[in-house]
């Protein structure tokens, strides 16, 4: 049975389908389509548990998707540990499941020749492609800087090019536009700029001392890049969920599950259950009825909806129902998830015996909130403080949103985990900030820097984002 | 239990945003199911007769149905997809205009079955007018269905029926 998603209300997957291909799993041929990554491949074809781990023998399979947590380790054509959800399915590619810790067979006795990487030097680097990093890099550019755009992803958009909904906020920041149409926009802005240079597939992996960033050129190649000015926006890093078996095959975050369904067309499961009503696992739950699976139900531990009413809204009206004060309390199957068990919690969610309920599901999706992703501004140096309403540890900033590091700059969902229109309005700051800062002037912008400083006061002066208004005062310097 | 717990407005929560039944004659006329108070302003944006108001960027959009022309370009682009506009256009019967992001787009002349807001059936409709995609403003498709007056404010979904 396919998982694969043929007819989509506002997505259209044949480019992504042009040409079929045939490949092998432990020794059984699979359909495939070129370019398209092997885990998805596999999975559209149903199979969900690609290895075992390699000490308890737990089923391992896809899990984020985009290549950061090593969840789907395969063997291709003889080479171990190849993540198969970024490693592209090929006509007669040959694939098996990790047998415990394999090891990488060295032929020739001669140890690897290293070479110190190309150093490059840049005006302003801006780490991830987001609409924080993108927006920035294209203000950075009108200013008149030289900036260098990099990101892990294979394409300009961050979040946006997995959200099919119509974003929220002014239309100035682009509300009432798909995320997709958006990541679009900022795309082709930023490829009219001849004073942008973006690199993709290209993670930032290290930071050494002389201010060098070392990047994963293509993923294949250190380059050390020495800017004068940086500016980090990597985004946010999702959270899960602790319950028995939450480690099964077809359980994943609401990031995994939308780059499978909404980047390559593969559906989660037939029958799923949401974990967390957060506008991301309302919004999830939505896109997944849309490429026409069945939601069975959201569980939230608040005994209220956490996410914007109208998206409530829109999932309700398909009937789908929220269950408040409910948390899930086990997943059950071997190779992959056939069942949930959930369970009402009372004040100090505890599960109340006796109220367990069952539901027959082939996907879980857990969407339990995010975290600012530090990993690179720690590395550096930089003072964090821990503010829960921010999200967790988060770094310290001035409100043109340069940090405890001079040069350094921070904006989108690593300052604080918001919304695109406020990753938006940062970027604009950060970017033309940082221009500013190595002697670029331009009065029209700098007052849109103004502006924006402005209108992130405005967006935050509701009873939704206050708190986050209050909390932001303790980490302003 | 209010909308936060339940996820959807009842009609006595709501009963300040319908306009009287002198307007819901004149032409279809935007009920705005908008009842909590979020940084968004496209609906106000786009009026072209600043018939949406807004106290500040996050208040909740009122509309002076004086001012309204029945335009529907508030339901295209409301990114909530929350806005339903509504027209008493003869005796019994209601126009109801409903944003739809689902598969099979209706087609004009369909049966649909008409879902409220719970997903519930509540009834029946024929479909009388479809703004496909390209032409609507909001990207999104608007569907008109003529339903039976009872289920006027309740028709806030549909599903197609064997085509
Ligand atoms: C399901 C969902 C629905 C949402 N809906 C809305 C909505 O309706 N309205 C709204 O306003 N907001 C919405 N958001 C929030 C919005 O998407 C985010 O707030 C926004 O994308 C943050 O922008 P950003 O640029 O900070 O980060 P991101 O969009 O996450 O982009 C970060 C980029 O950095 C790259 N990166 C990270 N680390 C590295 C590294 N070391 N090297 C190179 N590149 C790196 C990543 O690959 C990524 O492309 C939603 C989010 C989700 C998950
Ligand atoms: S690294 Fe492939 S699923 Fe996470």
């Amino acid at each position: 049975m396919s998982l694969r998603i043929e007819d989509h209300p506002l997505l259209d997957f044949s480019d992504k389908r042009k040409k079929p291909v045939k490949f092998y799993f432990n020794d059984r041929e699979y359909k495939g389509y070129e370019g398209e990554p092997i885990a998805v491949a596999l999975y559209a074809n149903g199979v969900k548990k690609l290895s075992e781990s390699p000490v308890k023998h737990r089923s391992r399979g896809l899990f984020c998707a985009i290549g950061k947590c090593a969840s789907c380790r395969v063997v291709v054509n003889g080479i171990p540990n190849i993540r198969a959800c970024q490693e592209p399915v090929r006509e007669g590619l040959k694939v098996r499941s990790s047998k415990g810790l394999e090891k990488l067979e060295i032929k020739e006795s001669s140890p690897p020749r290293i070479s110190r990487p190309e150093e490059i030097e840049t005006e302003i680097l801006i780490i991830g492609a987001g609409p924080a990093g993108a927006i920035a890099a294209i203000k950075a550019a009108d200013m008149g800087a030289k900036v260098l755009l990099v990101d892990y992803a294979s394409r300009i958009g961050g979040q946006l090019i997995k959200q099919t909904h119509k974003f929220f906020g002014w239309r100035k920041y682009y509300a009432g536009y798909r995320g997709i149409k958006i990541a679009k926009i900022l795309e082709e802005e930023i490829r009219k700029r001849a004073n942008i240079e973006v690199w993709l597939n290209s993670p930032v992996v290290g930071y050494y001392e002389g201010n060098i960033f070392a990047v994963l050129k293509d993923k294949r190649k250190i380059v050390y890049v020495k800017p004068k000015k940086v500016i980090i926006a990597p985004g946010a890093v999702e959270r899960f969920a602790i319950f028995e078996n939450n480690d099964l095959p077809g359980i994943m975050g609401a990031g995994g599950a939308q780059t499978l369904m909404n980047v390559w067309g593969v559906k989660p499961g037939e029958r799923v259950l949401v974990v967390g009503s957060g506008n991301v696992g309302l919004i999830v739950s939505y896109q997944m009825a849309q490429a026409g699976i069945e939601v069975k139900a959201i569980v939230e531990a608040l005994p209220y909806i956490g996410g914007y009413f109208v998206h409530a809204a829109k999932v309700r009206r398909l009937g789908i129902p929220i269950l408040t004060k409910h948390t899930i309390i086990r997943a059950e199957g071997t190779e992959s998830v056939k069942k949930a068990i959930i369970a009402e919690i009372d004040e100090k969610w505890r599960p109340i015996p006796g109220t367990e309920k069952e539901f027959i599901v082939d996907a879980i999706i857990v969407a339990v909130g995010m975290y600012p992703d530090t990993t690179l501004t720690r590395m550096m140096g930089i003072t964090h403080k821990f503010v829960k309403e921010l999200g967790g540890f988060v770094p310290l900033r001035k409100r043109t949103l340069e940090t405890t590091r001079e040069g350094v700059y921070i904006a989108g969902d690593v300052s604080c985990i918001e919304e695109a229109s406020t990753a938006l309005m940062e970027g604009i700051i950060a970017g033309i900030n940082a221009a500013k800062s190595l002697g670029y002037n331009n009065p029209v912008l700098e007052n849109e820097a103004q502006e924006a400083i402005k209108d992130l006061e405005k967006f935050r002066s509701g009873p939704r984002y206050a708190h986050i208004k209050r909390a932001l005062e303790n980490v302003i310097i | 239990m209010s909308w936060r717990e339940r996820g959807f407005v009842t009609l006595e929560e709501i009963s300040e945003f319908i306009p009287s039944e002198e307007y819901l004659r004149r032409h279809p006329i935007p009920i705005i199911e908008c009842v909590e108070e979020i940084p968004c302003t496209p609906c106000y944006e786009i009026c072209p007769t600043k018939a949406i108001q807004m106290e500040d960027l996050n208040a909740i959009p009122r509309l002076d149905p004086e001012k309204c022309t029945g335009c529907l370009l508030c339901a295209q682009i409301c990114p909530g997809l929350a806005i339903f506009p509504t027209h008493f256009h003869k005796e019994g019967f209601a126009r109801v205009y409903i944003p739809y992001e689902f598969l099979p787009v209706p087609k004009v002349g369909d049966r649909v079955q008409v879902l409220n807001r719970e997903g519930k059936p509540v009834g029946e409709g024929t479909v009388f007018f479809v703004l496909q995609r390209e032409k609507s403003l909001g990207d999104t498709v608007l569907v008109g269905v003529e339903v039976p007056r009872e289920i006027a404010f309740e028709a806030r979904h549909i599903r197609v029926m064997n085509r």
